[in-house]
């Protein structure tokens, strides 16, 4: 029960690929990172050639063709955020997907009408 | 080319942290209001990790990741709420940083039967200047206190909201958003702004 090869194999263990092959051994994109509640989406240009890359590519660009979270992309893929992140990058240097929202950074000051928005929203609950 | 005229509406995101110490039931209350079973994800351990992760002898070792819970909350096509509960273990402050970026504000639960927990999620909104509302969870068997015992407990700052609630129920945690909204929106205005 206890030998040190058991501790490798448990229900959290995951898929049997190491999720940063993926990427070969990337831990972030290049360029920008991508914040985790930006909205992303495919710009529609045709992939082409730029699929060579791996069925994780093809499969967040299908899911990019309404706009999508990146933390939802990566709950929804089951892969790690870090991993997520380096495959948009690769399909923004393709120029395949783009950040269509991101937060607000400047002031570092929420948006009054997102606020009441969100507000209405919840008292509608 | 790309923007056609059919392009969906634009979608805002947006999102509250849930915070307070190991166990004080943050994803309780995440999944009592989600759409979605709080779902996890998880966040690679950059650099900066550095100094709270000692690193040293293995630099380049940089995906040793952490688990974080998140919940959504769709009020229309357009705009889309996260909640965030974010990491009990105090090595993972690093992710603080990124995940009260553009955040409207904090929820920090806290527990009576130990409300030191909570000191250090107070501390951090506090230096960060993030608005945030403190929401007791009335555990069974806790003592009830008056929210503004707790309030000086806490040395709150005043004007800080303190609530009772049950971090299973939908309408409390709904209440207790609701509160941190409002918090947030006379926090936002001008005239205390400059205070």
């Amino acid at each position: 029960m206890s030998r040190s090869g058991d501790q490798w194999l448990d229900r959290e263990a995951g898929p049997l690929v190491r999720p940063y092959a993926m990427t070969q051994g990337r831990t972030r994109p290049s360029g920008d990172s991508f914040d985790l509640i930006a909205v992303v989406a495919a710009t529609g240009e045709p992939a082409g050639e730029a699929l060579r890359y791996s069925p994780e590519h093809q499969w967040v660009l299908r899911r990019c063709e309404r706009p999508v979270s990146v933390v939802d992309l990566a709950s929804d893929a089951g892969l790690p955020l870090g991993v997520v992140r380096v495959v948009l990058g690769d399909l923004r240097d393709e120029g395949l997907v783009r950040v269509v929202a991101t937060i607000e950074r400047s002031e570092g000051r929420a948006n009054l009408g997102v606020l009441r928005e969100v507000l209405d929203g919840l008292r509608a609950l | 080319m790309a923007s056609a005229p059919s392009d969906p509406p634009q979608l805002v995101t947006t999102k509250i942290l849930i915070a307070g110490g190991f166990g004080v039931g943050k994803t309780t209350m995440v999944g009592s209001i989600s759409e979605i079973r709080p779902l996890r994800t998880e966040e690679p351990l950059t650099d900066r990790g550095v100094g709270v992760d000692d690193l040293s002898g293995v630099e380049r070792k940089s995906t040793t990741t952490v688990a974080m819970d998140f919940g959504r909350i769709t009020f229309n096509e357009r705009l889309v709420l996260y909640l965030f509960g974010t990491p009990g273990q105090e090595r993972f402050w690093f992710m603080w940083d990124e995940l009260a970026l553009g955040a409207l504000g904090a929820v920090v639960i806290a527990d009576t039967r130990r409300l030191t927990d909570s000191f250090p999620s107070i501390d951090y909104f506090e230096r960060r200047g993030l608005p945030f509302v403190v929401a007791v969870n009335c555990f069974d068997g806790a003592d009830r206190h008056r929210a503004e015992d707790i309030a000086i407990a806490l040395d709150l700052d005043s004007g800080v909201p303190v609530l009772l609630c049950d971090a299973r129920d939908r309408e409390s945690t709904k209440e207790v958003l609701v509160s941190l909204v409002e918090h947030v929106m006379r926090w936002e205005t001008p005239e205390q702004a400059s205070q």
